[in-house]
């Protein structure tokens, strides 16, 4: 068991090569259990290849994976989820004429021996991991189409299969892109309560002030390594954070002291 | 325990669906094709009420109609997979042939039904794997598997009829064809078999991972296959479901002709049963699709011919009702809805 605050995940000195381009050089990252850590990055900053090496997609080509103390030899989309890391990935991966239930289940649903399905537990179990991270309502149920719910509530769908397997750190890849305000602030809820299960969220984002509202802490990655590590009291506020990544972009370097004086 | 308990709820003035309108979504296109059947029905029957009151007006209804009650509703897993399957025909013409020369080699009904079946399931295999793992259209490979299959029958049959008179009234063949008089009405047991065989696709299609899946896969194949589910695995299977079917119906069409097996015994099903998943409410983009939908619009399309000379149309008037028919329905079933994504 890993106490709140300790290191979950630790990713040391990862490089991802694809033939001759080097998209990640070098990244050192500790993710703490219990804490939403919030991922940046420019694109092609490395960010999503970043997301994919946590998901066990890519294999990184050099560096280790500790997961909970332990080092990971293989690292493969299902060790990945065996060490307990769910990534919702930017797309969802939905069914969207199926109902929540359905998809809560897609591709390991509860059956019987011949393969027949246990409508009733996948309800029963279904609504508990909705009610989990606080997505329910009067107009939807267990048995509602996905296809009819709105955005932020169909990520609400993804994360809520993403629990299922007891998960201990969600990966969220991009989950406010395209979200209207109230829909974010529907993604933020079940963040929130994701959080305060006790499980560690990593939210990735490209909107800088959705990311700093939901995040405790963020890691910073630039030109495939990374710019800054820093918890959310470093910043005077979100405009402070939007500085840092500028100066990143200008010079590739970020130094928030100096900012704090002129911000 | 969490602060979210402690901010306001979030407005949300959708209102929730009743309980009918809740159903209908789930099973408008089932409905809707049960209607279409009773409307055709009440249609014909409004002409000649006298003719379409009695029982035994229906038993050649019921002996023709059971082979297109299998192939539809299989093929409801092939079109909700989002694929098509033309070599059906094909299969149905191959099926016969292997029955009927295994009962000419000497072995009796049951047994030669059961082998006719796992080759219908074999040649299914190699179909899917076809499509699946050459990345072939299936619309296309379908058509040339299709052309391909009839000329291996052809070559191998010469051409000729098969046939076994000595076969006709053996136990099998009252097993598969043997009447029970209703009322004066004649129903025959393959009438008996497709239903249970549709019951059998009810409960695979809604109730069973394979069906589940099938469409997940049709639904959106990136996040099946993210979620970890085998799609070419899926969709090899529905064409093996759908070659089993065929094969099915070959057996049957074989003892309801007294046990002659004509090459191209199949031909003739192509159009009708496709005409009839679609009347029977399975959306063509895949995804979702309903079996007793499909049943109903098997029932529709079959009752035509029949349902219009009994009303007394000149039997040319035939497919222009067929025509009427599959786009009044389609129009009928846009109530359901369009693809949600």
């Amino acid at each position: 068991m890993v106490a709140i605050g300790e290191p979950i995940i630790e990713l040391k000195n990862i490089v991802k090569r694809f033939g001759n381009v080097e998209a990640l050089t070098g990244v050192t990252m500790t993710v703490r259990k219990g804490e939403v850590l919030g991922l940046l990055g420019d694109n092609g900053a490395g960010k999503s290849t970043l997301v994919r090496t946590l998901a066990g997609v890519h294999a990184p080509t050099s560096g280790e994976v500790w997961v909970k103390g332990k080092l990971c030899s293989k690292w493969s989309p299902i060790t990945a989820r065996d060490a307990g890391i769910e990534t919702v990935f930017q797309d969802r991966a939905l069914a969207p004429q199926h109902s929540i239930v359905t998809n809560i289940f897609m591709g390991r649903e509860i059956t019987n021996a011949l393969g027949l399905i246990d409508t009733k537990r996948q309800t029963e179990e279904a609504g508990r991991l909705m009610r989990e991270i606080g997505f329910t309502s009067k107009v939807f149920s267990p048995d509602s189409v996905v296809g009819n719910l709105s955005g932020g509530e169909r990520q609400g769908v993804a994360i809520a299969r993403a629990l299922y397997n007891n998960a201990d750190v969600i990966v969220l890849d991009e989950p406010t892109t395209a979200l209207s305000l109230t829909e974010t602030q529907k993604v933020f809820r079940f963040v929130e309560a994701v959080k305060a299960s006790g499980r560690t969220v990593i939210f990735i984002g490209h909107n800088i002030y959705h990311v700093y509202d939901i995040a405790d802490r963020f890691f910073v990655i630039d030109r495939g390594r990374e710019a800054f590590e820093g918890p959310k009291a470093a910043f005077t506020g979100a405009d402070h954070l939007i500085q840092m990544m500028h100066q990143l972009a200008e010079t590739g370097r970020a130094d928030v002291g100096s900012l704090r004086q002129t911000a | 325990m969490t602060d979210t308990a402690a901010k306001p709820a979030i407005i949300d003035n959708r209102r929730e669906q009743s309980p009918l309108r809740r159903f209908y979504a789930r099973n408008g296109r089932a409905v809707n094709s049960f209607v279409a059947f009773v409307a055709v029905w009440l249609f014909f029957a409004s002409q000649n009420w006298a003719l379409f009151l009695i029982p035994g007006f229906y038993g050649s209804y019921l002996f023709s109609i059971p082979p297109s009650i299998i192939l539809v509703t299989a093929l409801v897993f092939v079109i909700t997979a989002g694929e098509i399957d033309l070599a059906f025909p094909s299969i149905i013409g191959a099926g016969g042939g292997v029955f009927m020369s295994l009962l000419i080699w000497g072995l009796p009904v049951i047994p030669a039904a059961f082998v006719t079946l796992l080759a219908g399931a074999l040649l299914g295999l190699g179909v899917g794997v076809v499509i699946v793992y050459g990345k072939i259209s299936s619309l296309v490979a379908t058509l040339g598997l299709s052309f391909f299959i009839v000329g291996i029958v052809n070559f191998l049959a010469q051409g000729r009829n098969l046939e076994l008179r000595t076969a006709v009234g053996t136990w099998g063949n009252e097993f598969f064809v043997g009447k029970w008089n209703i009322n004066g009405l004649q129903v025959p047991n393959h009438f008996f078999i497709s239903l249970v065989w549709a019951v059998l696709m009810y409960v695979l299609f809604r109730y069973h991972r394979f069906g589940i899946r099938v469409q997940m896969v049709g639904d959106n194949p990136n996040s099946a296959k993210q979620m970890g589910i085998n799609v070419e695995l899926v969709r090899v299977g529905v064409f093996v479901l759908s070659a089993v079917a065929a094969a099915l119906s070959g057996v049957i069409l074989v003892q309801t002709a007294n046990m002659v097996w004509f090459p191209l015994s199949g031909k003739a099903y192509l159009l009708p049963v496709l005409a009839a998943i679609f009347v029977g409410g399975t959306p063509v983009w895949g995804g979702i699709g309903t079996i007793w939908g499909a049943f109903f619009g098997a029932l529709t399309i079959g009752l035509i011919p029949s349902g219009a000379v009994g009303a007394g149309f000149a039997g040319f008037w035939t497919e222009f009702i067929f025509g009427i028919v599959i786009i009044a329905t389609m129009i009928v079933h846009r109530s359901s809805g369009t693809r949600l994504s």
